[in-house]
C-alpha cells in the first residue's frame, strides 16, 4: 500500500467465500452530483460500484454512471505518468518524466513568473469537489485568478437570475422540491438523459405519483415522453413563452396574491409591463398556440404553490441567460413556490469548521476575469475572462495556467480563442485522468488518480438532508498516478509554501476537520456519511421568509437591474433564426457519459460509443438520408465536424439538430473516441455574451449537412 | 417454491441503461454481449408523438421454447424460483436455444456456450434483488413472486394495465410490463 493511497481495511466485511469479498464506502465521481457508493472487492480487484443506501443523494442507487464507474479504473488509455512536452504546444508529443522532475519544472515556472509578473498571473481553472487542495495552494500562492467552467459556461446565469429575484441562487444539488410537486415545468431540461442522480429519482416519484409534467423542448425528450403537455417550442424564444404564462397568471388574476402581497416587491410595476406579453403575442415567435399556453398556466396554477418551474442547469443557450432565469424566477414567485413544498425547500448543510490555516496572502491585485465590473452582476470568476486576460495582457498578463478536470476544449466556446490564449502563456500545467484536448496543449501533464483510488476533501452539499460525505480510496492506482491533494501537497512544498500544509496525510487533515465538528472520523471512513440533524425545509416549517435582495423581498421589478442599465423586468430579445438550409446546432447529455471525461471508459463506451446527430425525419428525406447514414456538420464561419451518424426522427423539429455532448475527439490519446462521433465543442465558434453576468450564450451555432460521398 | 417473475412500469423507465451497465458489472457480461437491453418504441409524427421505453431481457417463459428444443438439457427449469437457466459444462454450442428465443434473449459466450439473463440467481439466494432492479434510479423494475397473490409484483398486476412481449408466440412470459400511468 503506497503512503499516497493510505487504503482502509476492508478484510473484516470479508464473507469467508472462496472469493475474498469487501467493500468500502467512497463518493461517485464520475460526474459532479457526488453520490455515495459502496464499492465491492472481489479477491482485492475492484469488482462493481453500487449506490450507497445511507447516502441521501442517491438513496443506494447510483445512475448508469456510477454503476459503470468501475470502468475507469480499468481503464488502458489513462494517463499513466508525469509527461513533460517536447515538440510544439498542441503536438501530443512527450516525454515521460518522474513526479519530481514534472513537479520541480513547474514550480520553477510558478516562482518565475511571481518574480517576473506577479502572482496574479497565474491562473487556475477547476472543476469539481477533487479542485479544493489546488484552489488552497493557488490563494497560498497568492492568485484569485479562479475559475470554473461550471459558472459562466453551465449553471451560473441561473444563479444571477434568481439571487436578483429571492436574493439566493439555485445551488447544486438544485433545491428542486420535484419529489413533492404537483405540476413540474421543465424548460429544455432533459431528465432522464441529463442523469443527476437525486432528480431522476424524484422525476420518477412524481411520475408515480400522478404530477403534471409540462415539457418545453424544440426535441421530443424522455422527458416529453412522461408529459401531460409538450410544448414543441421554437428554439430561442422560450423568453416570449415564459411572459406570456405570467401574462396569463396575471390577467387572469389565477397567481398568488396573499403570497406575492406579503412578500414580493415592484409588483404592480411589473404587472404592467407584463400586459403586453398575450399568448397571441407569443404566438408567432414561439410556435406555441395561444390555448396551449393558457392551458397549461392554468394547470400550474391549479397545482400552485406546488407547481414547480424547473430553473435548469445547463442554461448557457442565447446569452441573455441571466434574464430568462430571472422570468423563470418571477414565474415561480407568482405561482407561490419559493419556500413552499413541491416547490424550492430551503437546503441546510452540515457545519464542519474550515481546517485553521494560517491567512492566504491578498493579492496585490483584483482578479482578471471581470476588468472594470464589465458584467456587474457576476458573482462567479469568468473562465472566458481569463482566457481574454490571457490573450490581451489586460488588465494585465496571465502567464501561467493550471488546469485541472476540465477538458476546456470542449467545455468553453470557440475552441482557436482558447488556443490562442493557451499560445501566450509561459506555463501550462493539465492535471487530467485521461488525455483530454486540453492535456495535448500543456507543458506538463499530471496523471491524477481516479476518485476509486483516492481521498478528496469532505463532501459538504446543501440539501434536504445535511450530510457530510467521505470520499476515499477503495484500490491503488495501476501506474504511477497521484491522489490530487498530493500532487497540490508537493507543489506547495516546492513553492516553499508548505506551512500552508501543517499535515501530512489527508487523513489527518480529514480526522481534524470532521472531530472539531464533533463527530467521528472513524464512523465516516466505516459509513461513508454522517447525516445532520434535519431542519425546516419550508415557510410552513418555520423557515423565515428572508430574501437577500436589497429590498428584502422577492424582487418582481428589479432596481439594481434598472440602475446598472439593464431591464428591470425581463423582456423579449428576438434571437437570430437560421438561415434557410440551415438548422440551429443543440446539444445536451447522454445518460451513459458525463461529458468527455467518461468517453475512454470501457463500460459506458460499450454503451454508448459515438453520438448521432438527430434530424427531422421528413428533412432527412428531403436529403436522402436515413438514420445510420453519415454526414459532415458545417458551421456559418466553416468549421467541418468529422463525420456523424444520423438519426433519422420525428423526435425533433425542422430547424434544428441534436446531439449528445462529449464525443468527436481530436486528441489522439483518446484512442477508443479519437474522431468518433461529432463535437459540438470544435462546432460552437459563434457565442453570445451575458451581458449581466458574462456567461456565454452557446445555442448561436448555426450548421449545415455535408454530405457524404 | 416460488415462480419469480418482474414488473416493469414503461411509464417511470427513462432507458438510461443502468440496469445494462450493472448486470454487466455484476455477471462479468463479456465484451460486445449484454444479457439485458433497452426497447424504445415511438409512434406518431411530430409534435403529436408517444413512446414506450422497455427494459428487456430473457422473459423466463413458463412455456420456454429454448429449453423444449435444448439437446442436451443444458438449457433447463431451475427448481429455485422455476427459473429458465443455462447448465454451461451441458451446453454444446449448437445455438438451437437462439434460434428458438422469439425474444433474442441468448448468445453465445466466447467460452462456447449459450448465456442470458439469469434474474441474478446468485444475488437472489442471498435474498437480494438482481442487479437491475436494485440498481434502477427511477425504481420501475418490481421483481417477486408471481404465485404469491399478496407478492408487490402480483398486486401491481392486478392493479395496472401490462402487457407481455410477443404474447401470441404462446411462450407466456414472466416479464410484464406495465402500460398505463400510475396513480
Amino acid at each position: 500500500m503506497s503512503a499516497a493511497g493510505g487504503l482502509p481495511a476492508f478484510a473484516h466485511d470479508a464473507l469467508g467465500k472462496s472469493e475474498a469479498l469487501g467493500t468500502v464506502a467512497t463518493i461517485c465521481d464520475v460526474c459532479f452530483w457526488k453520490c455515495g457508493a459502496v464499492a465491492h472487492l472481489r479477491d482485492g480487484k475492484l469488482w462493481k460500484v453500487e449506490g450507497n443506501e445511507l447516502d441521501p443523494l442517491s438513496e443506494g442507487r447510483l445512475c448508469p454512471r456510477g454503476t459503470g464507474g468501475v470502468g475507469a479504473h480499468y481503464d488502458a488509455n489513462r494517463l499513466k505518468w508525469p509527461l513533460i512536452r517536447k515538440g510544439k504546444r498542441g503536438q501530443e508529443q512527450w516525454v515521460r518524466a518522474t513526479w519530481e522532475e514534472a513537479l520541480q519544472t513547474i514550480a520553477d515556472r510558478m516562482s518565475k513568473l511571481k518574480a517576473d509578473y506577479g502572482p496574479e498571473s497565474m491562473a487556475l481553472f477547476t472543476h469539481g469537489l477533487g479542485g479544493s487542495f489546488f484552489k488552497h495552494t493557488m490563494h497560498a500562492y497568492g492568485t484569485p485568478n479562479i475559475a470554473a467552467p461550471s459558472y459562466s459556461q453551465c449553471r451560473g446565469p441561473r444563479d444571477v437570475g434568481f439571487t436578483l429575484t429571492f436574493g439566493e441562487g439555485v445551488s447544486t444539488p438544485e433545491r428542486t422540491d420535484i419529489a413533492n410537486a404537483g405540476c413540474l415545468v421543465l424548460i429544455g431540461s432533459h431528465l432522464g438523459e441529463n442523469m443527476h442522480n437525486t432528480q431522476v429519482q424524484e422525476f420518477s416519484h412524481a411520475i408515480e405519483r400522478g404530477a403534471s409534467i409540462i415539457v418545453v423542448d424544440p426535441r421530443f425528450s424522455v422527458a416529453a415522453g412522461k408529459a401531460k403537455h409538450y410544448l414543441p417550442i421554437k428554439p430561442g424564444t422560450d423568453m416570449a413563452l415564459l411572459l406570456a404564462w405570467m401574462n396569463v397568471l396575471v390577467k387572469e388574476e389565477l397567481f398568488d396574491k396573499e403570497y406575492v402581497d406579503a412578500y414580493g416587491y415592484g409588483f404592480d410595476a411589473f404587472a404592467a409591463h407584463i400586459a403586453q406579453y398575450t399568448p397571441e403575442w407569443a404566438y408567432p415567435k414561439t410556435g406555441i398556440e395561444p390555448s396551449v399556453i393558457r392551458e397549461t398556466a392554468r394547470e400550474m396554477a391549479r397545482h400552485r404553490p406546488a407547481s414547480l418551474v424547473h430553473p435548469g442547469r445547463h442554461v448557457t443557450w442565447y446569452g441573455d441567460d441571466a434574464q430568462r432565469s430571472r422570468a423563470i424566477a418571477l414565474l415561480n414567485a407568482l405561482l407561490g413556490s419559493w419556500g413552499r413544498k413541491g416547490g424550492f425547500y430551503y437546503p441546510a448543510s452540515v457545519d464542519i469548521p474550515a481546517y485553521p490555516y494560517p491567512d492566504y496572502p491578498t493579492p496585490r491585485r483584483p482578479k482578471a476575469d471581470n476588468p472594470g465590473n464589465k458584467y456587474p452582476f457576476a458573482d462567479g470568476a469568468l473562465t472566458n475572462g481569463i482566457r481574454e486576460a490571457t490573450t490581451t495582457g489586460k488588465p494585465y498578463p496571465i502567464k501561467g495556467w493550471m488546469v485541472y478536470a476540465t477538458n476546456l476544449l470542449e467545455a468553453m466556446p470557440n475552441r482557436e480563442e482558447t488556443i490562442r490564449a493557451i499560445q501566450e502563456l509561459d506555463l501550462m500545467v493539465v492535471v487530467d485522468v485521461i488525455p483530454s484536448e486540453i492535456a495535448g496543449w500543456a507543458d506538463v501533464v499530471l496523471p491524477e488518480s481516479i476518485y476509486l483510488e483516492r481521498h478528496d476533501d469532505l463532501h459538504l452539499s446543501w440539501f434536504r438532508q445535511p450530510f457530510v460525505g467521505l470520499r476515499q480510496p477503495v484500490v491503488e492506482s495501476p501506474n504511477d498516478q497521484k491522489p490530487g491533494w498530493w500532487i497540490a501537497r508537493e507543489l506547495a512544498t516546492k513553492l516553499g509554501l508548505e506551512s500552508f500544509y501543517p499535515w501530512k496525510h489527508i487523513e489527518d487533515y480529514l480526522r481534524t476537520r470532521v472531530e472539531s465538528a464533533g463527530l467521528s472520523f472513524d464512523e465516516l471512513k466505516k459509513h461513508g456519511v454522517i447525516l445532520g440533524p434535519k431542519e425546516p425545509l419550508y415557510f410552513d416549517e418555520g423557515v423565515p421568509a428572508e430574501f437577500y435582495t436589497p429590498s428584502g423581498k422577492i424582487e418582481f421589478y428589479s432596481p439594481q437591474l434598472e440602475a446598472a442599465g439593464f431591464d428591470p423586468v425581463p423582456q423579449f430579445t428576438a434571437h437570430e433564426q437560421p438561415p434557410p438550409g440551415a438548422f440551429r446546432l443543440l446539444y445536451g447529455r447522454s445518460p451513459v457519459h458525463s461529458f468527455s471525461r467518461t468517453q475512454t471508459n470501457p463500460v459506458l463506451s460499450e454503451m454508448e460509443n459515438e453520438n448521432e446527430v438527430w434530424l427531422n425525419e421528413d428533412i432527412a428525406r428531403r436529403y436522402g438520408l436515413a438514420s445510420g447514414d453519415y454526414v459532415r456538420l458545417k458551421n456559418s464561419e466553416g468549421t467541418t465536424s468529422n463525420p456523424v451518424r444520423v438519426k433519422a426522427t420525428q423526435r425533433i423539429r425542422g430547424d434544428c439538430v441534436y446531439m449528445t455532448h462529449g464525443f468527436g475527439h481530436s486528441a489522439r490519446g483518446i484512442f477508443p473516441k479519437y474522431k468518433k462521433g461529432a463535437s459540438d465543442g470544435q462546432l460552437i465558434t459563434k457565442y453570445e455574451v451575458d451581458p449581466l453576468m458574462g456567461g456565454t450564450g452557446m445555442n448561436m451555432t448555426f450548421v449545415t449537412l455535408e454530405l457524404e460521398a | 417454491m416460488a415462480r419469480f417473475g418482474m414488473v416493469i412500469d414503461t411509464a417511470k423507465c427513462v432507458g438510461c441503461m443502468d440496469c445494462v451497465v450493472a448486470c454487466k458489472t455484476e455477471n462479468d457480461v463479456p465484451d460486445g454481449f449484454c444479457r439485458d437491453w433497452i426497447a424504445t418504441e415511438v409512434t406518431g409524427s411530430f409534435p403529436e408523438l408517444s413512446m414506450e421505453i422497455r427494459s428487456e431481457r430473457c422473459n423466463m417463459c413458463d412455456n420456454p421454447p429454448c429449453v423444449y428444443c435444448c439437446p442436451t438439457g443444458a438449457s433447463h427449469v431451475s427448481e429455485f424460483g422455476k427459473l429458465v437457466q443455462i447448465t454451461n459444462d451441458k451446453c454444446i454450442g449448437c445455438k438451437a436455444c437462439l434460434a428458438a428465443c422469439p425474444y433474442g434473449a441468448r448468445f453465445t459466450h466466447p467460452d462456447g456456450y449459450a448465456d442470458k439473463c439469469t434474474f441474478c440467481e446468485h444475488r437472489l439466494r442471498e435474498g437480494k434483488d438482481p442487479a437491475c432492479v436494485s440498481v434502477c434510479p427511477t425504481f420501475c423494475m418490481y421483481f417477486g413472486d408471481l404465485d404469491d397473490p399478496n407478492s408487490e409484483v402480483s398486486r401491481l398486476l392486478k392493479s395496472r394495465k401490462s402487457k407481455t412481449l410477443l404474447p401470441e408466440a404462446g411462450t407466456e412470459p414472466r416479464i410484464h410490463f406495465l402500460t398505463d400511468k400510475a396513480k
